[in-house]
Formats: C-alpha cells, sequence, structure tokens
C-alpha cells in the first residue's frame, strides 16, 4: 500500500515529497486544482476540514499538516534513507526549536509575499505593494537571523541536515525563482552557501524535475 | 539541575511550557522578562533568543526556544514520567504533531491578535482595532466549529487522552474567556465546552493559575 499526497504542485505539499525522497518512501500524489477551488470541495474538506494541502492518505490513516507528516515518517522510517531528526533528544530539540522557527517567523512573510506576487492576478486581486514591501523587510530579518545562525553551524538544527532545513525549500525555491528576489539570499554570505547546499541535494532537484511550479 | 524558563509567568507562550512542565512534574524557576522594559530586545537576551521573542529555556548546558519545540522536547525527555503527553503509537503522536501544527497555524495568531486588540492594547492606554478584533472573532467561530466537529468524535483533539495538542490551547483559550469577553466560544459548543471543562480543570493547570494569582 502506496501512501497517497495530495497537491503535488503546491509549496507545502513539496515538504512532504522531498521528505519521502530522503527516506526513501515510496509514494504517490494526487493532483488538486488550488485555481479552481478543489481545496474546498465536500470530499475533501471530509480529508482536511480547513481546506488545505498538503493531506496524505496511508491506507486508513490520514494525517493532514506538513510539518506533522514530515515528523511521522521521519521518525517512522527512522532507519532508512537520511537521519533528519538528530540522533539524540537534544539533536531533536533542535530541529523542533528550528522547524518552528520556519513555521512563525520564516513562513509567515514569505507565504505573504508567494501569495501577493505570485498568485495574487490568479486569484483575482491586486497585489498589495505595501504588504509585500513589510513582508520584505520581516524576511529580511529573520535571514539576517539565520546569517548569524549558519556562521556557526553548517545546518539551522546543527552541523546536520535534518527536517528544520528541509521545511525551508519549496518557499524559499519561489523566492529565488519566479518571484526574483535571489538578492536576498545572495547577499549574505552563510546562508548563500546553505541554500545552494541544501537545493542541490538529489532529493530537491527530483522534485523539481517531477513537480514543476503549476505555473 | 532546575530548568530556567525566561519570560514573563503572564504571557501565554511561557504558559505553554509552564503548563507542560507542570504535568511532567519536572522542576521549574522564571526568569522574569520584562516586555514593557523591551528586555527581550536586549544584546543579551538577543543571544539567549534571537528573534527576541518569549519563551526561552536553559537546563544546564542545554538551551531552547519557541515554546511548541520546548514542551515536545520535555514531553518526551520526560516519557515515563506523568500523564503521557505524546500518544500511544508513532501515529497516535502524529496525531498530536497535526493538531499542534493546528493550533500553530489556524488558531494561535487569531487569538493573539484579538487578545492584543482588545485586552493587550487597552491596558498600555492605547486603541485597539476593533474591527480587527471582529474579523478574528469571526474566523475563530469557524476554526470552533471545526473543533467542535472534530471533539464530537474524539474526547481530545488527538484522540482519547489529554495530549500536547490540548495543552497547547491552553493559555490562548483562557485569554479568550476571561479577559477578552469571548466566552461565547466556547460555551456555545458542547463538545468544546466540554473539553475546555475538563483541561481547564486538571491539577497543573490549576497549579499553574495560582502561580501566576489570576
Amino acid at each position: 500500500m502506496v501512501v497517497k499526497v495530495y497537491g503535488p504542485a503546491y509549496a507545502s505539499p513539496k515538504r512532504v515529497l522531498v521528505c519521502f525522497i530522503e527516506k526513501e518512501i515510496e509514494f504517490e500524489t494526487v493532483p488538486l486544482d488550488l485555481l479552481k477551488g478543489e481545496h474546498k470541495d465536500p470530499e475533501f474538506l471530509k480529508l482536511q476540514p480547513f481546506g488545505t494541502v498538503p493531506v496524505t492518505e496511508d491506507g486508513d490513516y490520514i494525517l493532514f499538516e506538513s510539518r506533522a507528516i514530515m515528523r511521522y515518517y521521519a521518525e517512522k522510517y527512522k532507519s532508512q534513507g537520511t537521519d533528519l531528526l538528530g540522533k539524540t533528544i537534544e539533536e531533536r530539540g533542535q530541529v523542533e526549536n528550528w522547524l518552528e522557527v520556519e513555521a512563525h517567523s520564516y513562513n509567515p512573510p514569505i507565504y505573504t509575499l508567494t501569495l501577493q506576487i505570485l498568485f495574487s492576478s490568479k486569484l483575482g486581486f491586486p497585489c498589495d505593494e505595501n504588504l509585500v514591501k513589510e513582508s520584505e523587510e520581516k524576511l529580511a530579518k529573520v535571514l539576517d537571523v539565520y546569517e548569524e545562525k549558519l556562521s556557526k553551524s553548517k545546518y539551522l538544527a546543527g552541523d546536520f541536515f535534518s527536517l528544520a532545513d528541509l521545511s525551508h525549500l519549496p518557499f524559499t525555491q519561489y523566492l529565488v525563482g519566479k518571484m526574483g528576489k535571489e538578492y536576498m539570499i545572495r547577499s549574505r554570505k552563510h546562508v548563500s552557501a546553505w541554500w545552494d547546499d541544501i537545493s542541490s541535494r538529489p532529493s530537491w532537484q527530483k522534485v523539481l524535475q517531477l513537480y514543476p511550479v503549476p505555473f | 539541575m532546575v530548568v530556567k524558563v525566561y519570560g514573563p509567568i503572564m504571557a501565554a507562550c511561557p504558559q505553554r511550557v509552564m503548563a507542560c512542565l507542570l504535568e511532567k512534574d519536572v522542576e521549574f524557576e522564571i526568569v522574569h522578562v520584562d516586555l514593557e522594559a523591551e528586555e527581550h530586545k536586549t544584546s543579551d537576551f538577543l543571544l539567549r533568543q534571537p528573534f527576541g521573542q518569549v519563551p526561552a529555556i536553559e537546563d544546564g548546558d542545554f538551551k531552547l526556544f519557541e515554546s511548541r519545540a520546548i514542551i515536545r522536547y520535555y514531553a518526551a525527555k520526560y516519557e515515563e514520567r506523568g500523564p503521557n503527553l505524546l500518544g500511544n503509537s508513532l501515529e497516535g503522536r502524529a496525531l498530536v504533531d497535526q493538531w499542534l501544527e493546528v493550533e500553530a497555524h489556524n488558531f494561535n495568531d487569531l487569538v493573539y491578535t484579538l487578545v492584543l486588540q482588545l485586552v493587550v492594547l487597552p491596558r498600555m492606554g492605547k486603541h485597539g482595532d476593533v474591527v480587527l478584533a471582529r474579523s478574528c472573532e469571526q474566523k475563530l467561530e469557524k476554526v470552533f466549529d471545526i473543533y467542535e466537529q472534530r471533539l464530537s468524535n474524539a474526547t481530545y483533539l488527538a484522540g482519547d487522552s489529554f495530549t500536547l495538542a490540548d495543552l497547547s490551547h491552553l493559555p490562548g483559550i483562557r485569554y479568550l474567556v476571561n479577559d477578552a469577553g469571548m466566552g461565547h466560544l466556547v460555551a456555545e459548543r458542547k463538545h468544546v465546552n466540554a473539553w475546555w471543562e475538563a483541561i481547564s480543570n486538571r491539577s497543573a493547570w490549576k497549579k499553574l493559575m495560582k502561580l501566576v494569582n489570576y
């Protein structure tokens, strides 16, 4: 029985996809067109009552929230593929710390930038330039903290690649790509090196190849 | 070795950590951080938490920040002690993480904004944005509807027992019900109301309420 991942074209599900490839977990994808509002269909809302992607369906076992899904599969398949959770409870604590940072400090401004710059015209509203400016300033401050952190360790949770780093891949790919804000990464020496390292991993290259951005 | 929890005892995020430590019977001391005096923006504090937020913990040499990372760490470290806050299996744990993520992404920001506008700003002698608060309230109604549905199928968010997923909601809901005049969000929903009664009457939470002196 192969686990299904809903919504592979979009950024949050890509966290799960790259995690699965790192852990050598077989999966299938179920396409969903968010621009057509398929995530608000009653059938989908039965799986995910908040109407967001991703959702995973593993036989009868259904999970939502990309970071919860990643944690589960990284733990379940601990003994295969890349170790993404650290080797001790303390290392896991650091992974959780920086995964939370990604969720609460990094993701909100970069998500707003994505919505405003890449999706506003497709969703039928004007891009809010003030919001873009504000979000870029917030993201810049977060990246300054990352620059300092990454001058002291190779990856966010320590000297090992983990879910904390992986979680940044999908939206940062938008930032350096279609959003045209690569300078935010390149102007910071350690962030730049870290980005090159994590984005060149074969797992991420595979995701980009198999599930290109939907526009 | 006593865990040091940095942050004001009245703030929601440090309360999340303290509730967990009390559940797991882990001794801690509170190191007060004066937010009004902007102590969280001092260079000393920023060494501890580079985003200038509370809480942070110091446990001997081990340091951590982000309340939901801290509670996951201690719930795992002291798995054998006190109530099991992480579920009984990998699948159970994943449901805990799922509902913790729901709290973090669908619930927390709405509560934070509403409480800021209706409670915190007025206490500081400033005007809160009532329209913004009302918008948060309407969105919270929809979130609580989903919780009502979930809790009609399970006693607690992640299943049959109290876990970090429920615990994480305690500080925010207390602010909503006791300080922001939003008790109807809970009281008007049968299962949410029963759930709130159960989780807010736990002895660890009551101990914290005494410590905070509410």
